[in-house]
C-alpha cells in the first residue's frame, strides 16, 4: 500500500494544473438556473476545451479517441478539475460516461465512427432512456415496445427520469423487442436520434424546483435497425457492460464538493451570530464526525480506484461508497439547516457565502434514490459480497 | 497511489489469520478468562515470535523492519480473533522495553489519572504510563483493587489510586507518538472486531431458519448486515490510509485520512457491526453463550484506550477550525 503518486502521476497532475489555470480564466459566465439551452452551450463548450487540450474521455481507451489514462490518473483529473472549480461534466454525462463507453465496447465500426468523436468534442449530447413509470428498481420489466418494420424499429412507450432530454441529440434507449422471452432476454439497446418524429419531452420539476429531468413519450418513433447496438434481445447485457469497467470514480466531484461545503459551514458556524453555532458542542461534534466520514470516504475512493487498477473494476465498491456517502451527506444537509436556522427558509442567498447549502440539503435526498436506491444497493452488498440469498425468486413476467 | 495490499502484505495477513483461527477457538478464547489477567502467555510469546509486536522495530534492532501499514493489517487480525490482552500496549513498548518485542513480557498501558483504571493488571510485567509531557515505564502497582464485574469478561480491570512515578522512556514527542500509534492500532483492532461480527452474524443468518427460510433472505435482516459491512469496509480503508500516511511521513493529524478520522469511523463501525451481530442472533444474541457480546464489549473497551475516541473528535474539530 502507498499513497505517494508515481512520477507519471506527478507529471500528469502538473501538466493538468498548468493547463487548467488559463483554461478556466477563459470560461464564459455560468448559465442561469434552469436555462437548459444555455447550460448545454456552457457544458459542451467546456467539453470542447477538454477535447482540444487532449483531456476528453480520460478513461476511454486511446483507440476510440480517449486518453487511456490509468484509474489513478482519472482520479487526479477529477480531483484537480473539481478543486480548481472547473465545470461539472453536466450535459455530457450520459455521452462521456455511459452511452459513449457502451458504443465503444459493444458498437460496430460504423457506430463508433459516427458517435464517439462527436461525444468527445462536445458536439453531441446524449440522454438515457432506461427507466419507465412501471420499471424503476425492476428495470428489466420495461415495456416500451419496438416492433420491426422492414429496416426500422417502430417504438412506442414512455420513459422517465431522462436527464437533459430537452437538449439531447441522441438517446441510449432500452426497448422490448421480444415480449414473449424471459424479461432480461427480450430487451434491445438502440440509438435514438432525438429529432425523430413522435418524441414528446415533458420536463419534470424536482423537489428542488428545477427541471433536471423529463418524461419522454414515444409514439411510433421510427429508428433504423442500423442503430441497434449489440444483438437484438441482448440489450440487457449491453446496458450492464459499463458496470464491468466501473472504476469507483463516479462520486469524486461530489465528495470533494461535500468537503468544501463542510469547510464553508465551519466558517459560517464560527462567524454568524458571534460564532454561536461553532460554540455549540452538539453542532461542532456532528460537523466533525461528518468531516471524519468524508475523510474516510476519500480513502475509500482511493481504495476503489486501486482495486480497479489492479482488477479492472471496483466490484461492489461503488455500491458500498454510495451507501456510506448518502448517509453522511444527509446529515451534512441537516447540519446546514441547524447552522443557518431561519436563514435557511429560502433557497437563494442562504448563508450568503456563495454556496447553495439549502439547495444542497434538498439535493441530498436524491442520493439514496438515483442510479439504484439505497435498498437495491443493500441487496447488492448483501447478496454479492456477503453471499446472502435473494428474498424470493421472482419469476419472469 | 495504491491502497491494495501487496502480495507480501496479503501473505502476512493470511498467515496470521490461519494461525489465530487454529490457535484461538471460541472455547480457547473463553478459557483465557481463567488465566491471570486473562492473558495466555504462551500465545503471547507465539505472537512475539511471529513478529507481531516488533513489526515496526528496525531489523538492526531485532525487529521485522516493516511499517504501520503492515501493523494495521496484523492488528485487524488480532481484532478478528478478539485476542485478549494489551496487544497494542506491548507493540508500543517493543524497542523501548526489553522483552516486549519477543512477547516474553506482557506490557500494559494507561493514560495517567488518579484513580486510574488499569486493564489486565494481574498479567502485566511492566506498565506504560502516558503523561502529557512524556512516556513513563512503571512497575505494575500491587495495590490495585479489582473491579468484580468487568464490562468485557476478557478485559479484567483494577482501580489504582495513584500510579507510581517510574522511569522516563521519552519526552513529549515519544508520548504523543505512542498516543497516535496506540489510537491507530486500536482502530485497526476495532475494524477486525467489526469484521468478525459481520462474519459471525452472516453465518448465523444463513443457517437460522424461520418461516421456512433462512432469515438472511429477509431484506430486514440482510440490510442490517449490508449496513454493518459498509461501515467496516469504509473504516478499513480509512485505517489503511492513515497508517500509510504516517509511514510516508505525514503527521497523522486532520484531513485525508488522519488517525483521528480513522479512529472516529472505526469506532462507529465497530459499535454498529457488533450491535448488529447481537440483533441478528435474536434472543441468542442476548445470551452469554454466543460470542456476539464479546465482540461488542471489546470494541467498547477500545473506544477509551490511549485517550478516547472523543479526544479524536476534539482534535479533528480543532483541525477543521484552523482549516
Amino acid at each position: 500500500m502507498r499513497l505517494q503518486p508515481t512520477d507519471d502521476d506527478i507529471e500528469f497532475r502538473d501538466r493538468l494544473r498548468a493547463w487548467l489555470g488559463p483554461a478556466l480564466a477563459s470560461l464564459p459566465e455560468k448559465p442561469p438556473h434552469d436555462d437548459w439551452p444555455a447550460k448545454r452551450r456552457y457544458d459542451t463548450g467546456w467539453q470542447r476545451q477538454l477535447f482540444d487540450a487532449g483531456y476528453a474521455g480520460v478513461s476511454w481507451p486511446k483507440e476510440y479517441g480517449g486518453q487511456g489514462t490509468t484509474p489513478s490518473q482519472e482520479l487526479i483529473f477529477l480531483e484537480e478539475t473539481e478543486r480548481a472549480g472547473a465545470p461539472y461534466v453536466g450535459c455530457n454525462f450520459v455521452g462521456t460516461l455511459h452511452a459513449g463507453p457502451t458504443v465503444a465496447a459493444v458498437g460496430n465500426a460504423e457506430q463508433r465512427e459516427r458517435h464517439l468523436r462527436p461525444i468527445l468534442r462536445g458536439d453531441h449530447v446524449w440522454c438515457q432512456g432506461f427507466s419507465e413509470p412501471e420499471a424503476g428498481s425492476d428495470l428489466a420489466s420495461l415495456r416500451t415496445r419496438a416492433v420491426r418494420d422492414g429496416d426500422h424499429y417502430v417504438v412506442t412507450g414512455q420513459k422517465i427520469w431522462t436527464s437533459h432530454a430537452q437538449v439531447a441529440d441522441f438517446c441510449e434507449l432500452l426497448v422490448r423487442t421480444d415480449p414473449d422471452a424471459p424479461k432480461h432476454r427480450g430487451i434491445s439497446w438502440l440509438i435514438m436520434p432525438m429529432d425523430s418524429p413522435g418524441i414528446e419531452v415533458r420536463p419534470l420539476k424536482t423537489l428542488t424546483g428545477v427541471s433536471e429531468f423529463s418524461e419522454m413519450f414515444l409514439d411510433e418513433v421510427r429508428i433504423p435497425v442500423a442503430n441497434l447496438v449489440g444483438d437484438e434481445n441482448d440489450g440487457w447485457r449491453v446496458a450492464m457492460v459499463t458496470f464491468g469497467f466501473e472504476r469507483g470514480t463516479a462520486f469524486v466531484s461530489e465528495l470533494l464538493r461535500s468537503q468544501v461545503l463542510v469547510e464553508d459551514l465551519v466558517r459560517l458556524a464560527a462567524s454568524r451570530d458571534g460564532g454561536a453555532a461553532w460554540a455549540d458542542d452538539g453542532i461542532r461534534r456532528d460537523l466533525t464526525i461528518v468531516a471524519a466520514e468524508l475523510d474516510a470516504l476519500w480513502a475509500y475512493t482511493k481504495r476503489n480506484v486501486s482495486r480497479a487498477a489492479r482488477h479492472g473494476n471496483a466490484g461492489a465498491g461503488g455500491s458500498i461508497f454510495k451507501l456510506a456517502y448518502h448517509e453522511t451527506r444527509e446529515r451534512l444537509g441537516a447540519l446546514a439547516m441547524r447552522i443557518l436556522e431561519r436563514d435557511a427558509l429560502a433557497l437563494d442567498e442562504a448563508g450568503g457565502s456563495g454556496f447553495d447549502h439549502v439547495e444542497e440539503r434538498l439535493y441530498a435526498l436524491s442520493l439514496s434514490i438515483a442510479a439504484g436506491t439505497a435498498q437495491i444497493q443493500k441487496n447488492i452488498v448483501a447478496e454479492r459480497v456477503l453471499g446472502l440469498p435473494k428474498e424470493r425468486q421472482w419469476t419472469s413476467s | 497511489m495504491d491502497l491494495e495490499l501487496t502480495d507480501e502484505q496479503t501473505s502476512l495477513r493470511d498467515e496470521l489469520r490461519r494461525f489465530l483461527d487454529d490457535r484461538l477457538t471460541s472455547e480457547g478464547l473463553r478459557a483465557c478468562a481463567e488465566l491471570p489477567g486473562s492473558v495466555d502467555r504462551k500465545l503471547w510469546s507465539q505472537l512475539g515470535e511471529m513478529g507481531v509486536f516488533s513489526l515496526t522495530v528496525p531489523e538492526a534492532d531485532g525487529g521485522v523492519g516493516l511499517g504501520l501499514a503492515e501493523a494495521v493489517l496484523a492488528y485487524e487480525e488480532l481484532g478478528r480473533a478478539a485476542v485478549p490482552g494489551p496487544v497494542v500496549a506491548t507493540f508500543l513498548a517493543a524497542g523501548l522495553v526489553d522483552g516486549a518485542a519477543s512477547g516474553e513480557r506482557v506490557v500494559g498501558a494507561v493514560v495517567d489519572a488518579a484513580p486510574a483504571v488499569v486493564e489486565h493488571l494481574d498479567a502485566l510485567d511492566d506498565l506504560l504510563v502516558l503523561r502529557p509531557d512524556g512516556l513513563d515505564l512503571v512497575a505494575p502497582p500491587t495495590d490495585g483493587r479489582p473491579r468484580s464485574r468487568p464490562f468485557d469478561p476478557l478485559t479484567p480491570v483494577h482501580v489504582v489510586a495513584t500510579l507510581p512515578q517510574g522511569s522516563r522512556l521519552g519526552g513529549r514527542e515519544v508520548g504523543d507518538r505512542a498516543r497516535l500509534v496506540g489510537g491507530l492500532l486500536s482502530a485497526a483492532v476495532q475494524v477486525g472486531l467489526g469484521e468478525a461480527a459481520v462474519v459471525l452474524a452472516t453465518g448465523y443468518a444463513l443457517e437460522r431458519h424461520q418461516f421456512n427460510r433462512a432469515i438472511g433472505s429477509f431484506q430486514a435482516v440482510k440490510h442490517l448486515l449490508a449496513e454493518a459491512h459498509v461501515g467496516v469496509d469504509v473504516a478499513r480503508a480509512a485505517v489503511h490510509a492513515a497508517a500509510v500516511g504516517l509511514d510516508e511521513g505525514g503527521t497523522g493529524v486532520g484531513g485525508t485520512c488522519g488517525v483521528d478520522s480513522a479512529r472516529i469511523v472505526a469506532a462507529h463501525a465497530a459499535a454498529r457491526a457488533t450491535a448488529t451481530c447481537v440483533q441478528v442472533h435474536g434472543g441468542m444474541g442476548y445470551t452469554w453463550e454466543v460470542d456476539a457480546h464479546l465482540l461488542l464489549k471489546r470494541a467498547a473497551v477500545l473506544d477509551v484506550a490511549f485517550g478516547s475516541v472523543e479526544d479524536s473528535v476534539t482534535a479533528r474539530s480543532q483541525a477543521l477550525a484552523t482549516g
